[in-house]
């Protein structure tokens, strides 16, 4: 009997799966001008409030596109495919998502280091453009050995010499930084080691202890790091850490063992509202830098909210996160995109037409956000005024150090390069030489 | 006992179904399948883990030892393989594979002594030290690592006979014919006097050494050879699916993956481990792509993927209720009925 009833429930449960899944395959396309864009999103697990944030932003702002009649016309698909922030989840994705309806994907941004690492292999054979809006693989920078990867808005690198061009400052100079520990507290994946190469570089220059300590994913156990930090009795503690669980869990043990708040920088992607309200009056006083800052008073911001959110074709259930540090930030992430794309349609005479993966980053390259450009979208101030390269592909390589004041971040400082750009350059061509030789790759010439 | 006969010996439809699924593998699916989604995405890592889980199943389903760390042979296996053909000048692709999967069964008999003296889930706990400890050393010496400052390094290219094999399919092939023989090694040994030995010591250990069966051994070969078995399973997955390596990528949630696979597969089957890979692996992405393809813009996607998880976990209840022996047993049930019709 019981069988019986098993095998009915299978063989429903399969027809009705075949039947769902032919017809996503046989999905029907109409004759349009349309451009499909991948968002391999991360909605669920401790890496949510992040996923939600800068891939709900991108949504978003594709509407919004779309309802201010597209691209010259063109208009803006879109698929998701949840990550869970896992490389593994990201590599089925990218396949998953790389073509529909005929058309390829033109770029890819997994919203993380190692879901990066996991694809970007795959996209100079695929043609596509891998966007890491500010984390990813930092030589990437280097566009001769990777005509396919970006990394504008700028890299960790630049953000980890920032911070430290930062404490030099607090503390009064460069000078006064020789003896001085920093303990660099991350999350033991390729994204918290990511800046640890210019950082153990910058240290050594300058005389500074640097103190490497991990916490392995996902973070929320952190007594006995915090208890090795209270025995180093660092000056500054550099924290890298993912997921709101993890990162207000490092405030809350810092307050603990009595470590000054004000002495913590956080990473761009460890430090937004999410991760700091949980925290609570522990969270006061903490550092952050930010490539996009928070703010909903920006002409485009506000534009979005009242034509899509008025309109209820929002993304995020809850309105009040427009405006906030991960929604910000995919704005900004997107906005690069719709204009790589304007750029390609101009560059290949394709106005009105969808662009190819080849003629999509040739746009990329030619991203050019002047202030003046940055001002028509509307985001003028939200990020650093830059433009890409065929040799650089890092953009502004700019920070905003902010200060979280227990209600909302505070501008503290006005877009900080690091203090030499061209010795974070250096690095950078120094890693992509060395990958490049590794892997047999002969970097391209430059104009 | 009316099924002794599975012992030793194969009747004439063992032998049409091999054949058959050969066909399937090497001509139909070659010749029909052109989507490198298919390949990259659901049948490489389908034929990794189902790799890992027979190794898993050797040890839990057949010998009986709870053991939880499949992921840490898999690293292990993974890394020796990157190093052997870093290192090792103009090394034949499978004599790496062969010795990586080697390596890892060195682990795999270091990390099943304890099995000597704990068992059942206190062995579980001493199993974990293999999961930690592989992927920790991995971490903490950068020799394993060619010292790559991100951590993460790029897996080279499979070159057999100096033809590289890079596509998806060409990379399928590679994997369906290492599983294949490494299938067909497997079911005999289950089959045979080792197999037998191993279901001896599982069933019932004390009897088993009375019969004359050595524990150490027989528990240390299982250990042995199902970490030689996931280590190929880490190589292959590191190299055709990630095409990166990186300690990560085998973290403890993958060696849970590989136990679900396996229990809810059917322990003491081999088929039962490709069920179950298939299960746990694939059944997340189908319900991903029915939730974001039918539902897409109907129903907030966060939500979505929050149901899809609460589906998933449903099922797997629903199963272990219904048919607390496994996926392999509904199988089997299903063949007998329609044999019997």
């Amino acid at each position: 009997m019981i069988f019986k009833i098993f095998k009915n429930f299978t063989i429903a449960l399969t027809a009705i799966l075949t039947f769902l899944s032919t017809f996503f395959i046989l999905n029907i396309s109409i004759a349009e001008e349309k451009q499909y864009f991948p968002i391999a999103s991360s909605r669920v697990g401790p890496y949510s409030a992040m996923g939600t944030g800068y891939y709900g932003a991108q949504i978003d702002y594709m509407n919004y596109v779309n309802m201010n009649g597209g691209v010259n016309g063109v208009m803006l698909t879109w698929q998701e495919c949840e990550t869970e922030y896992n490389a593994v989840k990201t590599v089925e994705c990218y396949q998953r998502l790389l073509e529909k309806d005929g058309q390829r994907i033109v770029v890819f941004d997994t919203l993380g280091t190692p879901g990066a690492y996991a694809v970007i292999n795959r996209m100079a054979e695929d043609n596509v453009v891998l966007a890491q809006y500010g984390y990813g693989r930092t030589d990437g920078a280097d566009g001769r050995v990777w005509p396919w990867v970006f990394n504008a808005a700028s890299h960790y690198w630049s953000q980890i010499a920032v911070k430290m061009k930062f404490m030099a400052e607090q503390e009064g100079g460069i000078d006064k930084m020789k003896g001085k520990k920093i303990v660099h507290l991350h999350i033991d994946s390729a994204y918290g080691r990511e800046p640890l190469p210019a950082m153990r570089s910058i240290a050594k220059d300058w005389g500074v202890t640097l103190v490497e300590i991990s916490i392995p994913p996902p973070g929320l156990e952190q007594q006995s790091q915090w208890l090795q930090i209270r025995k180093e009795k660092p000056d500054w503690v550099t924290f890298w850490g993912a997921g709101s669980g993890m990162n207000s869990t490092a405030m809350t043990n810092a307050a603990r063992v009595a470590f000054p708040r004000d002495r913590m920088m956080y990473v761009t992607f460890g430090a937004a509202e999410e991760d700091m309200y949980p925290a609570g009056d522990a969270a006061k006083g903490t550092y952050a830098v930010a490539n996009a800052l928070p703010g909903d008073n920006f002409p485009l911001v506000a534009a979005i909210k009242e034509q899509v959110y008025g309109s209820g074709k929002g993304n995020l259930a809850d309105e009040s996160r427009v405006g906030s540090v991960y929604w910000n930030r995919g704005l900004g992430a997107a906005v690069m995109w719709i204009e790589a794309l304007k750029n390609a349609q101009e560059m290949h005479g394709k106005v009105g037409k969808a662009v190819t993966g080849a003629e999509f980053r040739d746009g990329y390259e030619a991203l050019n956000m002047t202030e003046d450009r940055l001002n028509e979208i509307g985001i003028k101030g939200m990020v650093a005024p830059f433009s890409i390269s065929c040799a650089n592909h890092e953009g502004a390589g700019k920070f905003a150090v902010m200060q979280w004041n227990g209600e909302k971040f505070e501008q503290v400082t006005g877009w900080e390069a690091p203090l030499d750009p061209a010795y974070i350059r250096n690095l950078v061509e120094v890693s992509a030489a060395k990958f490049a030789k590794e892997n047999n790759i002969t970097p391209k010439t430059c104009p | 006992m009316k099924n002794n006969k599975i012992f030793m010996e194969y009747n004439k439809s063992d032998i049409i179904n091999f054949l058959l699924l050969m066909l399937i593998a090497f001509v139909l699916i070659p010749v029909t399948v052109k989507s490198g989604y298919w390949y990259s995405s659901i049948l490489i890592p389908w034929l990794c883990l189902a790799l890992a889980s027979i190794g898993q199943q050797i040890v839990m389903g057949y010998a009986g030892q709870l053991a939880l760390g499949a992921a840490g042979f898999m690293a292990a296996g993974a890394f020796a393989c990157y190093n052997l053909i870093l290192r090792v000048p103009d090394i034949p692709f499978f004599v790496a594979l062969v010795l990586s999967g080697l390596i890892a069964a060195a682990f795999g008999i270091l990390f099943g002594l304890p099995s000597l003296r704990v068992r059942g889930i206190y062995l579980m706990v001493a199993t974990l030290a293999s999961q930690f400890f592989i992927v920790w050393m991995i971490d903490k010496f950068g020799w394993f690592k060619n010292y790559d400052s991100s951590g993460i390094i790029t897996a080279q290219d499979i070159v057999i006979m100096g033809k590289s094999f890079t596509s998806p399919m060409e990379m399928y092939l590679v994997i369906v014919f290492v599983v294949t023989i490494l299938t067909l090694l497997a079911v005999n040994m289950a089959r045979g006097s080792t197999g037998r030995n191993w279901m001896a010591v599982r069933d019932m250990d004390i009897a088993a050494e009375s019969m004359g069966i050595s524990l150490l051994r027989t528990k240390l070969q299982a250990f042995a050879i199902s970490a030689f078995y996931c280590g190929v399973a880490g190589a292959l997955f590191a190299f055709t699916y990630l095409k990166s390596l990186e300690p990560v990528a085998f973290d403890i949630k993958l060696s849970f993956k590989i136990l679900f696979m396996v229990i809810l597969g059917g322990l003491g089957t081999i088929n039962g481990a490709f069920i179950g890979a298939a299960f746990i692996l694939l059944f997340p992405v189908l319900l991903n792509s029915v939730g974001n393809n039918v539902f897409h813009g109907a129903i907030d996607a966060t939500i979505i993927s929050s149901i899809e998880q609460v589906v998933f976990g449903v099922l797997i209840i629903v199963f272990m209720i219904y048919e607390p022996l496994g996926m392999a047993k509904l199988w089997e049930n299903l063949k007998f009925k329609v044999k019997n019709k």
